[in-house]
């Protein structure tokens, strides 16, 4: 009888350390920033936060390069996109985006080394684009990005393709159509925190604007017809939010109503802009670089990768912990003219003129 | 050398089987020569068998077996008749109900089709079983109480698959088949209707859960207690009350100033399970159909209070004018 007991003793204490060895280990820090009482906590590991430290740290800036003199686009060929910068700035834009982006290849994953100027290599044609989409984001979507704006590196990380990207799932159902459809769903999806919730809410929500608001905004029945379904596509997505941003739910909600906007931290805000935001450089950057991209780039059902939160974010609720790396970068901040850099007095004009206009 | 005291003691009573009563005309012989297993003996009867199957057993399991295996069979081809991966994902793998826009009527087979059959199957195998209940229990010449109380986990089982999604109209408001997607799909519930925390019924789920379990624990432990003085003998405390009985009355009278008796503390006992997945169930049927918006109603009838505003200036950006897109 008490070996019997003995061994129970035994087996169990071996059953539960196995089941703890799926827990992180405490202590987590946690930090208050709602109404006392309301559970509005944060939950950090200090220990996934230090492990995030070098995957954040901003690569060294090359010196500033003056503003003057002539233009790239005036001494080089097949300027199209950075023309207006001076070609000091310009050079050191490519040296830092190669050093970001490819930095095993260098300037020949992209350029063509018998002639830069050729198109020749779809690399090429890419980030140039990339680049478009780069100042699109500093500047018409400070509601996402703040001024703290952004770089190559808040994606790339020192990769030709971002870690994190996703492409739409082949649902095709295995064998035949005529038993195992998952309906999008149920299988330990990483895209969505390893649950069994719908694995690609990216294609409604990201590319597709679907609704995500499935909530009624009355007390009683008053023709909100969405589903308990439609609910588990939105809770995909907020899932994914979530986990790459390293947060919990009431980083951006209040724990007593995920609609009702009462109570709610002003990051729900930026966050919805950030959805409109990857939903717009999807369809205006991405998709349409479908045709660009070689075969072994695109995703199984032949669509090219996309953006979607965890592109930037990696795992941070601020991309690189918030550094404002784009700052060092002006010649990504906006959409240059490729016409010479106006002086001093003539920008005064020039500002003036828009003023009576 | 250890002696019999009573029915707590490890000490394993053993005789010649019991073949129980006779059973009257129209039954079915029992199956499974009854013997003793010691393993058993520990946690209950040391006696196994003999059974009753009878045709309504037969038929109920000939249809749980057939619900679960179309259930089974559609997540192994899920995962294209992987067994390790059957195996390895099998928490997650699930037989999903139709999608939103068959409403009412009957999908195609891999759209819900085979959840519309596997739930049918379970419904006749589960109200089968519940009709075996009954019988079992009329023949034995016992009350009902077993077949009525199954019929509180049955009412929540139908509102949840049946009465529910007919009321609103669609199949696809029902319940997967599977285990994370199911608890996924309580979840989404609550999101959906606006958090099913404030649903009064809801809560009172929850009370009489919690407060069965802490019945449970006060009647075993109080019958534990007086084990010695022949307490766990509760049928015949119940008409002859003894020491056991008194004493365990005086402990909770001196304890809380109230104490059950024998006898009614099994009523609460049965009343708290069964009103748990009877009031459960009130709380589900009234969620979509007569209630949309659990938040908004509590702060309606002013359930929810209102708290301090920490963050003010927070603006819904679809309500500001000219925000893209």
């Amino acid at each position: 009888m008490r070996a019997l007991l003995m061994k129970l003793v035994v087996f169990a204490t071996f059953c539960s350390v196995f089941l703890l060895t799926g827990c992180e280990r405490p202590p987590m820090d946690s930090v208050q920033h709602g109404y006392r009482g309301t559970g509005m906590v944060e939950i950090y590991n200090p220990r996934t936060v230090e492990s995030q430290a070098e995957n954040n740290t901003v690569p060294f800036a090359l010196p500033q390069a003056p503003t003057d003199g002539p233009r790239a686009g005036q001494v080089y060929k097949n300027v199209q996109v950075l023309g207006g910068l001076s070609t000091a700035q310009f050079t050191r834009l490519m040296v830092s985006m190669a050093s970001w982006v490819a930095p095993n290849e260098g300037c020949v994953y992209c350029h063509n080394p018998v002639n830069f100027a050729e198109d020749s290599k779809y690399t090429k044609v890419v980030a140039r684009r990339m680049i478009q989409m780069t100042q699109h984001i500093n500047t018409d979507w400070s509601s996402h990005v703040s001024n703290t704006g952004v770089t190559c590196y808040t994606c790339h990380r020192g990769n030709n393709i971002p870690k994190q990207v996703w492409f739409k799932r082949d649902d095709t159902p295995m064998g035949s159509d005529f038993i195992g459809g998952k309906a999008g769903q149920n299988e330990a999806a990483s895209s969505v925190g390893l649950s069994s919730l719908p694995n690609d809410p990216f294609t409604p929500f990201l590319l597709g604007s679907q609704d995500i608001r499935v909530n009624g905004v009355t007390a009683l029945p008053s023709g909100n017809k969405h589903s308990i379904k439609q609910a588990e596509w939105t809770y995909g997505l907020m899932t994914h939010m979530s986990t790459s941003l390293g947060v919990n739910c009431t980083y951006c909600h209040n724990t007593r109503s995920f609609s009702s906007w009462e109570g709610n931290p002003p990051q729900r805000a930026t966050a919805w802009y950030g959805i409109r935001m990857a939903r717009d450089l999807n369809l205006k950057y991405i998709e349409p670089l479908q045709g660009t991209f070689p075969a072994h780039r695109l995703g199984e059902t032949g669509d090219v990768a996309k953006i979607y939160c965890a592109t930037c974010h990696q795992g941070v609720y601020k991309p690189l912990n918030g550094a404002k790396m784009a700052q060092d970068y002006p010649e990504l901040q906006k959409v240059y003219s490729t016409k010479p850099e106006p002086s001093k007095a003539e920008t005064a004009k020039s500002s003036i003129k828009v003023s009576t206009r | 050398m250890a002696q019999y005291q009573n029915l707590f003691t490890t000490v394993q009573v053993s005789g010649p089987v019991s073949e129980g009563i006779p059973l009257s005309k129209g039954n079915d012989p029992r199956i499974i020569k009854p013997f003793f297993l010691h393993l058993a003996g520990r946690i209950g009867n040391a006696q196994i068998g003999p059974l009753y199957l009878g045709t309504l057993g037969v038929a109920s399991l000939i249809f749980g077996i057939l619900s679960i295996n179309i259930m089974g069979m559609n997540m192994l081809a899920s995962v294209n008749f992987s067994p390790i991966q059957f195996v390895r994902q099998l928490f997650w793998l699930a037989l999903e109900p139709p999608a939103p826009i068959y409403g009412l009527h009957f999908p195609p087979l891999n759209q819900g089709g085979w959840w519309m059959i596997s739930g049918l199957f379970l419904t006749i195998s589960i109200l089968l079983w519940w009709a075996r209940t009954y019988r079992r229990a009329r023949e034995l010449g016992l009350g009902t109480h077993v077949p009525w109380a199954f019929t509180g986990a049955i009412w929540l089982f139908l509102v949840l698959g049946f009465f529910r999604p007919v009321l609103m109209g669609c199949w696809c408001e029902a319940v997967p088949f599977g285990v994370f997607p199911h608890l996924d799909w309580t979840a989404a519930f609550s999101l959906r209707y606006g958090n099913l925390f404030y649903n009064p019924f809801h809560a009172l789920s929850i009370v009489f859960l919690y407060g069965s379990v802490l019945l449970f624990a006060m009647h075993g432990a109080t019958i534990l207690a007086v084990g010695r003085y022949g307490g766990e003998r509760e049928i015949e405390q119940i008409v002859d009350r003894g020491t056991a009985s008194e004493r365990a009355a005086l402990f909770w009278r001196w304890t809380m100033g109230f104490n059950a008796t024998m006898e009614s503390i099994h009523r609460w006992a049965w009343w708290f399970a069964v009103l748990c997945p009877l009031a459960g169930g009130i709380g589900i049927l009234l969620t979509g159909t007569v209630v949309d918006n659990w938040y908004l109603w509590a702060v309606k009838h002013h359930v929810a209070p209102p708290y301090p505003i920490v963050f003010p200036n927070v603006i819904d950006p679809a309500t500001l004018p000219g925000v893209k897109p």
